[in-house]
């Protein structure tokens, strides 16, 4: 009978990976602790600039639009400095970015909808 | 065009074998994470669309306890967004045990988070009597009209955005537990996603919480 040696290497690690892969490894990292713990601290601020806003109850449309803009803001900071997209090349940043502000800008052609279906109600 | 202008594009779209400058790896998470953005983007999207839509909606939050609950919990994950960069930090200066604790200390903010929703969860469901498509006697007795959806999309959102959770901390333990075979891009991608999570909560606090605080109670 012949014996099947698969070769399941593959699976395997790497001889070279581990704490010496490292070094053969292109490592790109920009950014220093500091930046991180400031960008952190920022985040903070933010979300008590919103907490505030809802203790001192602002109006709903106005509450709204503030909270979206913290918001957006909140997360370019995460996006940039977190997840690193400021230290990316400019390309990966164009393909990733304006495609989903699009896609998400295009689901607010339900909104007309959405107020028709409240006008519609003949009871209120 | 300017030949600098031209340059700049030439080098930024010049291909090559990572036209990127990331791993293919790396690149699938970020088209994993832009799908996963859009499918929370519908979510929030259809909450507002049924709020809208509905003569009236609960704010049943008051600012204290539920509002400083979820800021805590809010707390929980932004920190466990640092504790994260910082191991990704340490894996790129080949410190991987140093990577590890701080990797660890990540999946203790992303537990800790999942514990308060589940007793934030558990306080609407048996304490209030929330149902995904019913609203408890009470609330409907304060807010008449309300529209019985709340539970429908509170549940849904934040129940997908804590699944997601769960799965993360999992992700990040057997990252945790295998670093010393996985090289420092794997390290990184495990960040993105864990900086994603954190990234729609930014958006679920404020829509889901902060505009249905409870008007009459606590503030002033």
């Amino acid at each position: 009978m012949k014996t099947v040696r698969r070769d399941f290497s593959a699976f395997r690690p790497h001889p070279l990976e581990g704490s010496a892969m490292n070094s053969f490894e292109d490592v790109h990292f920009e950014g220093s602790n500091r930046l991180f713990v400031a960008v952190w601290l920022w985040l903070l601020g933010l979300t008590a600039v919103e907490i505030f806003l809802a203790y001192i109850h602002v109006p709903v449309h106005l509450m709204l639009t503030i909270l979206l803009g913290l918001s957006v803001v909140k997360a370019a900071l995460i996006m940039a400095y977190f997840m690193h997209l400021r230290f990316e090349r400019l390309s990966l940043v164009l393909t990733l970015v304006p495609v989903l502000v699009l896609c998400i800008c295009l689901l607010l052609v339900f909104f007309p909808d959405s107020v028709r279906l409240l006008n519609l109600r003949v009871y209120r | 065009m300017s030949a600098e202008a031209e340059g700049l594009l030439v080098n930024d779209w010049g291909g090559g074998t990572l036209p990127y400058r990331v791993g293919h790896r790396k690149l699938g998470m970020w088209l994993f994470i832009v799908s996963d953005a859009m499918t929370f983007s519908a979510l929030l999207i259809g909450y507002s669309y049924v709020r809208l839509a509905s003569d009236a909606w609960p704010t049943p939050f008051p600012f204290f306890p539920s509002i400083v609950f979820a800021t805590v919990m809010t707390l929980c994950l932004l920190s466990s967004s640092l504790t994260m960069v910082m191991a990704v930090s340490a894996s790129a200066h080949g410190n991987k045990q140093s990577a590890r604790r701080w990797i660890w200390l990540t999946i203790l903010g992303g537990v800790a988070f999942i514990v308060l929703h589940l007793i934030e969860w558990r306080h609407l469901i048996v304490d209030e009597g929330l149902k995904p498509f019913e609203l408890p006697e009470e609330w409907l007795a304060r807010w008449s009209q309300a529209s019985p959806l709340f539970g429908a999309t509170f549940f849904t959102i934040t129940g997908l955005h804590m699944f997601h959770v769960f799965t993360g901390v999992l992700y990040l333990a057997v990252v945790s537990l295998r670093i010393r075979r996985l090289r420092h891009e794997d390290v990184e991608i495990s960040g993105l996603y864990w900086h994603f999570v954190d990234l729609v909560w930014m958006f679920v606090f404020p829509m889901i919480y902060l505009l249905s605080v409870d008007m009459s109670s606590g503030g002033h």
